[in-house]
């Protein structure tokens, strides 16, 4: 069995990414997840890979665009106020259909905001952020094995949709060291017929392009993307549920907060309240289907987040407003306890939202 | 069930995030499921630095401490800030060489240690962390000192190899003290 | 029968969309000659801007981009970092290098990034119908400088080359036009000058193109080539701004 070694969030996802065969990476500073750059400096000058400090976020997202073009497994990463300078990036990688990883340790906003962590960048995750239609794979890691298998997984959701998979982590999982274990395995290769590699006067020219005139053209090719997401949304979701088989209270957690809500669902269960977790890791697509059959069988939701309340919107909307859904929230750097996540399914279980 | 959840407060410089790494990382060799967790940003430049570690003989569930087992106050504001916060029965560690306040509460067992003062005489004067982690070791058997050098030689970097010998020493005063 | 002239293999057969009587035209065919010349068609990816050359992805053959505004020298960057084999350029106009894309320009040339960008300038914006350009002259009327250019109120036109030149950075920066014969020839002695820079390793090179703008400037196309010879060039002079390994081969 692999080695169990202790290391912080932001480094497993260098680590792992380079394990996925990212070679690529090109960043700005920004707290808190400046280890995922140190790491990437100090280690691929040593394996042949590029690490390149941009002068921005805007530069740096599209040194990834230019590096996801030419057919290579790249990456960034950023936290909230950065990923907001890059959203032009993201939209652009999304229009010209490349694949690419984009990391988010997200701290509290809006505007500067501060440095501890949040989850206040779900809607800009999920819903958008950039301009157009387009979607992103939004991962959520609630553990530092998770930052690091969830990052492999990214790369190669990106190469196999060709879109851009966003890690939605936070401050916490980033700075924060637990025991992890890397497998050894080979990362998955991807054919990559459309990337700019020079045509040798043997091909017609590749080009990477989001332009669409002709609105028909537009339109059919935001049709035929849509399709792609389909299939995304049907073949990918992913969540864990914790003690639902009884549950009457169904607590939706993802990252950070899931840990605290499964403190709380513990302690509660040793109470004697029917309660479980379903914690989302695809936050899109938004397992929806396990949330609606829950809907079926308990009485409430409680939506746990470090936010003003951004996934409770995609917990009314899967569970159809079935059941009632209460907000159980802190923000701006705020962490809600495991008490206070149990109280509120105290004030559940009573009926109470 | 075993969890036991730390709290490590002090002023940036005074090696907080150190000795919970060496504690999370002593855990890791016990075979226990651990978590580490970094106060971060600029209050480390200067200012007051606390780091929460959790030991269990099951996944750790939230990471965040509010109800520590224990805490190890190395100055008198984190002392302040966090003795109430700490379990019925649980334990506090105070540097007495920069805390001359006592603790008021008679449901917890409480170390008093000159670490400060005993690393300055012993010229290890940085090392004031690992004389207090040492002395914690000998009172969780779920720890234990036994098995310390390898921890020492796993976060001291090679280069600086001389730290290695001083980090022994440090935790071997702590784990003398009062004996 | 023999072939004396004919199209460049490294443009496409697609028509230009460009005004009657704008010199795109002929920069896209001075750098489609470049390479042909250097024989780097089957080795070069192109980014394209935002702007009227937005679509020069249809027209040169060789693997093609296209970058958000302004980004084109990140865009770049990303690719030569990867694939440095390959010979990289891009091809901006003046909203788009030296407004919008200012930090990109200047920090791409400080990294001496080994990349070719064409830098067209014509002291407008062209695409969105004739606004005020980062590099449009003191007085001149545009679309969103009525009363002409107030130096007072909206500031100085920005020379880029003579800004650039000031670097360590970059390898090569110089400034040609495209309004005569001459200047044609010598502007493609320039671009071809800048991707052999890059073959060689050299670095960063940069070639501004003094261009006309007939459509926007209110001008027929003869009176746009005379206006570039009558205002601009005064305003940005043809020369070599940089060339470091010319002074070096000098110095030794």
């Amino acid at each position: 069995m692999a080695e169990r070694i202790l290391m912080k969030g932001n480094e497993a996802i260098a680590e792992a990414a380079i394990r996925a065969g990212c070679l690529h990476y090109f960043g700005y500073p920004i707290t808190p997840q400046t280890e995922i750059a140190a790491y990437m400096a100090k280690k691929m000058p040593k394996i042949g890979g590029v690490f390149l400090q941009a002068e921005s976020e805007i530069a740096s997202i599209n040194m990834v665009y230019g590096a996801a073009a030419a057919g290579m497994r790249v990456m960034t990463s950023s936290s909230s106020p950065g990923i907001s300078l890059k959203s032009e990036g993201l939209s652009y990688i999304a229009g010209s259909d490349v694949p690419a990883l984009v990391v988010n340790v997200q701290r509290g906003g809006p505007g500067l905001g501060g440095i501890q962590p949040s989850q206040s960048d779900y809607f800009q995750a999920t819903k958008g952020g950039g301009h157009g239609d387009y979607r992103m794979i939004v991962l959520a890691p609630a553990s530092v094995q998770e930052m690091a298998s969830l990052t492999i997984k990214g790369f190669d959701l990106a190469d196999k949709y060709c879109v851009t998979t966003m890690l939605l982590a936070d401050g916490t999982i980033g700075q924060m060291m637990e025991p992890i274990t890397f497998e050894d395995a080979e990362p998955t290769v991807y054919e990559k017929p459309w990337a700019l590699t020079g045509t040798e006067c043997k091909r017609p020219h590749n080009i990477v392009n989001s332009l669409y005139l002709k609105p028909d053209e537009l339109e059919k090719k935001n049709f035929e993307r849509f399709e792609k997401y389909a299939e995304i949304e049907k073949n990918e979701a992913m969540w864990e549920e914790y003690m639902m088989d009884d549950a009457e209270i169904c607590v939706v957690a993802f990252g950070i907060a899931s840990r605290i809500a499964k403190n709380a669902v513990a302690e509660a269960r040793k109470e004697g309240i029917k309660v479980g977790l379903i914690r989302p890791i695809t936050l899109w697509p938004f397992p929806t289907e396990v949330l609606k059959a829950a809907a079926d069988k308990v009485k409430s939701f409680i939506s746990v987040e470090l936010s003003m309340g951004q996934m409770i919107e995609d917990v009314k909307l899967a569970t159809e407003c079935k059941r009632p859904v209460s907000l159980c929230n802190r923000t701006g750097g705020m962490i809600p306890t495991p008490e206070e996540v149990l109280s509120a399914i105290h004030k559940a279980e009573k009926g109470e939202f | 069930m075993k969890t036991t959840e730390m709290l490590i407060a002090g002023f940036g410089g005074q090696g907080i995030l150190f000795s919970g790494k060496f504690l999370a990382y002593k855990g890791l060799l016990e075979e226990l499921q651990v978590s580490w967790l970094p106060s971060y940003g600029p209050e480390m430049r200067g200012g007051t630095a606390n780091c929460n570690v959790i030991l269990s003989d099951t996944p750790v569930g939230s990471p965040i401490v509010t109800s520590p087992d224990v805490l190890i106050a190395m100055n008198l504001p984190s002392l302040e800030k966090y003795v109430n916060t700490v379990v019925a029965g649980g334990q506090i560690y105070v540097d007495s060489s920069l805390i001359d306040v006592k603790v008021e509460r008679d449901d917890v067992e409480v170390f008093y240690i000159p670490a400060t003062q005993m690393a300055k005489d012993e010229g290890i004067s940085t090392l004031a962390n690992m004389i207090i982690v040492g002395h914690l070791l000998e009172n969780h058997p779920e720890l234990s000192f036994e098995g310390v050098e390898e921890v020492v030689e796993k976060l001291v970097p090679a280069k600086k190899a001389a730290l290695k010998e001083l980090n022994m020493k440090a935790l071997s005063l702590g784990k003398n003290y009062n004996k | 029968m023999a072939i004396v002239f004919e199209k460049p293999k490294s443009l496409t057969d697609a028509p230009f969309h460009y005004c009657p009587g704008c010199p795109h035209g002929i920069i896209h065919r001075l750098v489609a000659e470049a390479m042909d010349e250097l024989g780097i068609e089957g080795k070069a990816i192109g980014v394209a801007p935002v702007g009227c050359a937005v679509m020069a992805y249809d027209y040169f053959s060789c693997d093609m981009i296209e970058a958000p505004h302004g980004r084109a020298p990140a865009v770049a960057t990303g690719i030569k970092r990867c694939r440095p084999d390959n010979i990289v350029f891009t091809y901006q106009g003046d909203g788009d290098l030296a407004s919008i894309g200012m930090a990109e320009t200047v920090h791409s040339a400080a990294r001496n990034e080994n990349i070719t960008v064409i830098f067209v300038n014509n002291a407008i914006y062209g695409m969105t119908g004739g606004q005020m350009a980062p590099t449009s002259l003191p007085g001149q009327v545009t679309q969103t400088s009525p009363y002409g250019r107030d130096v007072n109120h909206c500031g100085w036109p920005i020379k880029v080359s003579e800004m650039l030149a000031t670097l360590e950075g970059p390898e090569y920066i110089t400034r040609v036009a495209v309004n005569n014969v001459k200047n044609v020839k010598n502007a493609k002695k320039a671009i071809k000058k800048a991707f052999q820079n890059q073959i060689e390793g050299k670095g960063f090179s940069f070639v501004e193109v003094v261009s006309a703008c007939p459509t926007n400037w209110g001008m027929t196309p003869k009176q746009a080539l005379e206006w570039v010879e009558s205002d601009m060039l005064p305003y940005y002079p043809i020369g070599v701004y940089k060339d470091r390994s010319e002074k070096e081969d000098a110095a030794k």
